[in-house]
């Protein structure tokens, strides 16, 4: 498992999501509410763009009648046939044991770790005085 | 755990060649509302622009917007240059076309002017749908092919337009709407039949419509996933008075393709039309033979959207009584319940069968190539 440098953490406030292709795998990078999640951005069921979805609370009901709606801003629903996934497990709500999307765990490491070593930054211009968001995959 | 920087994306491997396909149902949409105006009489204009269209039902474009996903379409259909989802043909190739080696399209516009009260406006603006379809679409790309639009409820002047484009190769079938004023077996829809059998086109019936009827036997429902679900019912409804009503029978080389209401109901409607045609045969004795017999000989299936059963094993034996030479593969694009065509069909199907079932059958069906 590796990790990758995806941006400096003020090019991607919370309420954003960044798409990027690592080792040939299409990801998606969220903020949500300052917290990073990452995910295939790929639907496991037909293979749409999954994370160009709207981000979608989660509706739930006991009884008919009864809505509850939480999750705010925690489920992506695909721009296609609408399935629904939990951005920080990928899990299906529909058919959990069959479906799943790809989470990878993103968070932020400071300048001064990432510039360590002889890596060379393609799209990301690292300074050691920034917190930059990494994703591990 | 090492940290390392992204590589380049350019080695992003080359597109591979992907299966040849027809799309039998593709939905090209109008990038503004007065697209229509300049293949529209000014007389038509004029009424457009003072009274507005009074359809057979209140919900002119069918429940509420957004359905699912905006204007009921993928998300990530809308075209860079702006306008709804479909009415781009440069995003159209982008998209659709190129990426799926889509061989060929066929396009069925809907919101066109069928349905109207007013059959005058009905026809003028099938005509003009026509029009349109040539201008912007067909004549742009040879992939495509379009279906003539023919204000349904008005048979006379339906079958006038089915006339005037017959031979016309820009188009490759008659497009109704599952519902309408009354079952489509009606006689008042029979000249519609009778002109499509002489042109030798398809009637292509897809599911929708605004015949004013609640899209359930049982009344209007209280979700949309209920309308998705009752285009089936809609559609067996209308099959079933095709068959009982003679229209096979009186017009026998007339074919007919179910579009976007599934298939994997077809054996067991086609069943229980045949037992009770063996009990109540004297009731229409025009029926002269088994119900099943018609719709296996004169009826065709699109695929979207695919049946999709746990065990693949049920949905071949659907597809076996049906017949493999019976389904046309379509994606429903740029609509949001699209079937993506490399995920639909499980493995386990011979190197015939899907050629058959992707393109080979509705070459033969519409007469291409």
């Amino acid at each position: 498992m590796a990790r990758h440098v995806i941006a400096p953490v003020d090019e991607l406030p919370p309420g954003t999501r960044k798409f990027l292709e690592i080792d040939g795998r299409p990801i998606a990078v969220f903020n949500i509410k300052g917290e990073y999640f990452g995910l295939m951005n790929r639907c496991p069921h037909q293979g749409a763009a999954l994370c160009e979805g709207p981000l979608i609370g989660l509706a739930q009901s006991r009884d008919p009648g009864e809505i509850e709606y939480t999750k705010l801003g925690e489920i992506i629903r695909c721009p296609w046939h609408g399935w629904e996934f939990d951005i920080r497990t990928g899990q299906s709500y529909c058919d959990p044991r069959r479906f799943r999307v790809k989470a990878y765990p993103a968070n932020v490491e400071p300048g001064s770790s990432v510039v360590k070593g002889p890596y060379v930054a393609e799209t990301v211009t690292v300074r050691v005085e920034s917190d930059y968001v990494v994703v591990e995959l | 755990m090492n940290i390392q920087f992204r590589e380049s994306s350019e080695a992003a491997s080359p597109l591979t060649a992907k299966t040849a396909i027809a799309d039998c149902d593709i939905h090209p949409a109008r990038a503004t509302r007065t697209e229509l105006y300049p293949y529209l009489a000014k007389r038509w204009q004029h009424h457009l622009e003072v009274y507005g269209v009074h359809a057979y039902q209140g919900m002119m474009e069918g429940p509420p917007y957004p359905k699912a996903q905006p204007n009921a379409s993928r998300r990530d259909a809308y075209p860079p240059e702006g306008g709804p989802q479909g009415s781009s043909l440069s995003f159209m190739q982008k998209q659709l076309l190129d990426p799926n080696n889509v061989q060929l399209g066929v396009l069925n516009p809907l919101n066109t002017g069928q349905g109207i009260r007013n059959h005058e406006l009905s026809a003028a603006l099938c005509s003009a749908i026509n029009d349109w379809q040539i201008d912007k679409w067909t004549s742009r790309d040879k992939r495509l092919k379009a279906s003539i639009v023919v204000g349904n409820e008005d048979g006379l002047s339906a079958a006038a337009e089915i006339r005037e484009r017959a031979g016309d190769k820009n188009f490759v079938q008659v497009l109704l709407l599952s519902r309408n004023v009354e079952p489509l077996g009606q006689r008042r829809y029979w000249p519609i039949y009778q002109a499509a059998e002489e042109a030798g086109l398809p009637i292509g019936v897809h599911a929708f419509g605004f015949g004013g009827n609640p899209i359930t036997p049982s009344g209007w429902p209280s979700y949309y996933i209920e309308e998705m679900v009752g285009h089936s019912q809609c559609q067996q409804s209308a099959l079933a008075s095709l068959v009982l009503e003679g229209v096979f029978e009186r017009f026998p080389k007339l074919k007919m393709v179910m579009i976007e209401a599934g298939f994997g109901w077809a054996p067991s409607l086609a069943w229980r039309l045949d037992k009770v045609w063996q009990r109540l045969r004297s009731e229409v004795p025009h029926v002269k033979r088994p119900p099943s017999e018609y719709i296996r000989e004169q009826v065709w299936w699109t695929t979207q959207p695919m049946e999709d059963p746990e065990r693949r094993e049920d949905l071949f034996d659907v597809i076996n009584w049906i017949g493999w030479d019976r389904l046309l593969f379509a994606t429903d694009y740029p609509h949001w319940d699209y079937d993506e065509p490399s995920r639909v069909l499980p493995a386990g199907v011979s190197e015939a069968n899907r050629e058959a079932f992707y393109l080979g059958n509705a070459r033969a069906l519409y007469g291409i190539g």
